[in-house]
């Protein structure tokens, strides 16, 4: 076993804890917790897999944005603990069990293909020390999928003139 | 760095963090002795001046007093997340510097050493990540505490700092622009030696917007809307005392070292200054190109000092109105501006001039839109209902 290798099983644990945790903690804020903890070890993946840069955006727009913001509304509302017993008897129950039963099923097949699939059980680990840096992303992302980024930055000016729109609008209603 | 054997790569790692690390810590103390001596001066009273020569043996005096006093754990906090908090605080702080170059190098026993912990090729990437982090201490800090006035600061602070986050991210893309290189390293050696050259005369707004977003990520005055000693106590860490109150305060002036390393390394010239850090054989112009460095950060951080006891701090609205209308147009307008300059003319000094009178415009702009519509003084109220009405609806 090679230090890659050890750090795979590492990271992959710290992120398997981290996700049980999530869905098994009382307190929403300790769920939101043990979601950053599981997007750290992900970053540490990524890095193992020598793509830097998406290691480093994972931590700036997930743990230092979004997380960040999940936790502002958790204190705002001041949620409290969560009892096991009313989530069961939601609304969105049945929904939650099929939706798991398709993923569970997606995350079977997905294994058992890799297991079947002699080239990827062979595969030499050695091909993750290509490193990707920023200029190969920066020119794929200007050649080859220049249009799928420029959809996407659409996207978000709409969401963001959305957003001021909304905000606009209760501002007027109140006063 | 590639041809040296495993061992002496990780013993001469070992070494630079251990250095660097007491470095940081001696700087912790040095200081908040400098802070009180310093406003002493300006105030025209003296500041600790008994314990030791000129009272330099006062931070020692107050960390063994912080260390004999009782940890007291309040019952009605959540104590995990307690206990935790200042640590969240503490390690982003210490993290940060692994990244940033304090000088050249220097050549020992045949081995020539970087003088930087890590040098990764997502240098600035890494410490706009780390230093996103730092808010989670304090926002876990406030709401662990279970106290009204903390949870106010810290609600405060994660707003304050997420919006001063995007001009601290958007004012260092026009130094990408022309480096292209996200290594911090490449960055300070592309500046050059003279002080003409550096970055801070090339951007000169994204320079300003920069450092005052740092200070905002600090949370020194004039940007200290989180420990607000009038409004709220001391704000996030009004529960805590002794060593733990201890590690909030030395994570506050480590975050103020380390962001005046980050600084000089990409605007003011890195190590360099008119070609002293050449002078002398591989290991005095490493040594050399250190103490430059370290100058550099230290007038920096009396700067940070400095404006503390000269500017009065902000109101919330102001805090928001400054950093979304005034320092994120011209962090974007100087993005735009490098990148439309860069290309056509390929002129440093046209890109240097074309930043300021760019953002001056914008500046006017801003002002003139916010002159004509400015809404009418509201009366002062007694419920204080301008001050963050959510977050006080929903504390109560």
């Amino acid at each position: 076993m090679n230090a890659e290798q050890i750090l795979f099983i590492l990271f992959g644990a710290v992120s398997l804890i981290g996700a049980i945790s999530v869905i098994s903690f009382r307190h929403p804020i300790y769920s939101a917790l043990s979601l950053i903890v599981t997007f750290f070890a992900q970053a540490g993946l990524f890095v193992l897999l020598g793509a830097h840069f998406v290691a480093a955006a994972q931590i700036i727009v997930y743990a230092g944005a979004i997380m960040v913001l999940f936790l502002f509304v958790i204190m705002l509302l001041n949620l409290g603990t969560l009892s096991v017993k009313g989530a069961m008897g939601s609304k969105l129950k049945g929904l939650a069990i099929i939706l798991g039963i398709l993923f569970a099923a997606e995350g079977i097949y997905i294994a058992v293909n890799a297991l079947n699939d002699t080239a990827v059980a062979s595969a030499e680990p050695a091909a993750a020390s290509v490193t990707t840096t920023t200029y190969d992303i920066g020119e794929l992302l200007f050649s080859k999928y220049l249009l799928p980024f420029e959809v996407t930055s659409l996207i978000l000016l709409a969401a963001l003139i959305g957003v001021i729109v909304l905000v606009k609008r209760g501002h007027q209603e109140e006063s | 760095m590639e041809n040296m054997p495993l061992l002496v790569l990780i013993l001469s790692a070992v070494v630079k963090i251990l250095i660097i690390v007491h470095m940081l810590i001696i700087g912790v103390m040095v200081m908040i002795w400098a802070e009180r001596r310093v406003s002493g001066w300006m105030q025209d009273r003296l500041g600790p001046n008994r314990v030791g020569p000129q009272g330099l043996l006062q931070p020692i005096a107050d960390g063994l007093k912080f260390m004999f006093k009782e940890d007291l754990i309040p019952n009605h906090v959540d104590k995990p997340l307690y206990v935790l908090a200042p640590a969240m605080l503490l390690v982003p702080a210490l993290i940060t510097v692994a990244v940033v170059p304090f000088g050249g190098s220097i050549t020992l026993f045949g081995y020539e050493i970087p003088l930087q912990i890590a040098d990764i090729n997502i240098g600035i990437l890494y410490i706009l990540a780390v230093t996103s982090l730092g808010v989670y201490g304090v926002v876990l800090g406030a709401w662990a505490s279970n106290n009204k006035y903390s949870l106010l600061g810290g609600l405060r602070s994660s707003a304050q700092m997420i919006s001063y986050e995007l001009t601290l991210g958007l004012a260092i893309i026009g130094i990408l622009m022309l480096t292209s290189s996200l290594s911090l390293r490449t960055i300070a050696i592309e500046q050059g030696a003279y002080p003409w050259q550096w970055n801070f005369l090339i951007h000169f707004p994204a320079f300003l917007a920069f450092t005052t977003a740092m200070f905002a990520e600090t949370n020194r005055l004039p940007f200290d809307l989180a420990e607000a000693e009038q409004e709220l106590v001391a704000g996030y860490h009004t529960e805590y005392s002794s060593m733990k109150f201890a590690m909030f305060f030395m994570a506050e002036y480590m975050n103020m070292i380390v962001g005046s390393a980050v600084v000089v390394t990409l605007f003011l010239g890195g190590w360099h200054f008119f070609g002293l850090e050449n002078i002398g054989g591989p290991v005095w112009s490493g040594l050399i190109s250190f103490g430059i460095f370290f100058l550099k950060t230290a007038i920096f951080l009396f700067v940070f000092i400095w404006v503390r006891w000269t500017l009065p701090r902000f109101r919330y609205d102001q805090l928001m109105n400054f950093g979304w209308k005034f320092l994120l147009p011209v962090a974007l307008t100087s993005i735009v501006v490098t990148g439309t300059l860069w290309i056509t003319t390929g002129s440093r000094l046209i890109v240097g001039i074309g930043n300021v009178i760019a953002a001056f415009i914008v500046v006017s702009i801003v002002a003139g839109l916010l002159v004509m519509n400015k809404a009418p003084e509201p009366a002062i109220q007694d419920d204080d209902s301008r001050f963050t009405p959510t977050a006080l609806d929903a504390v109560e």
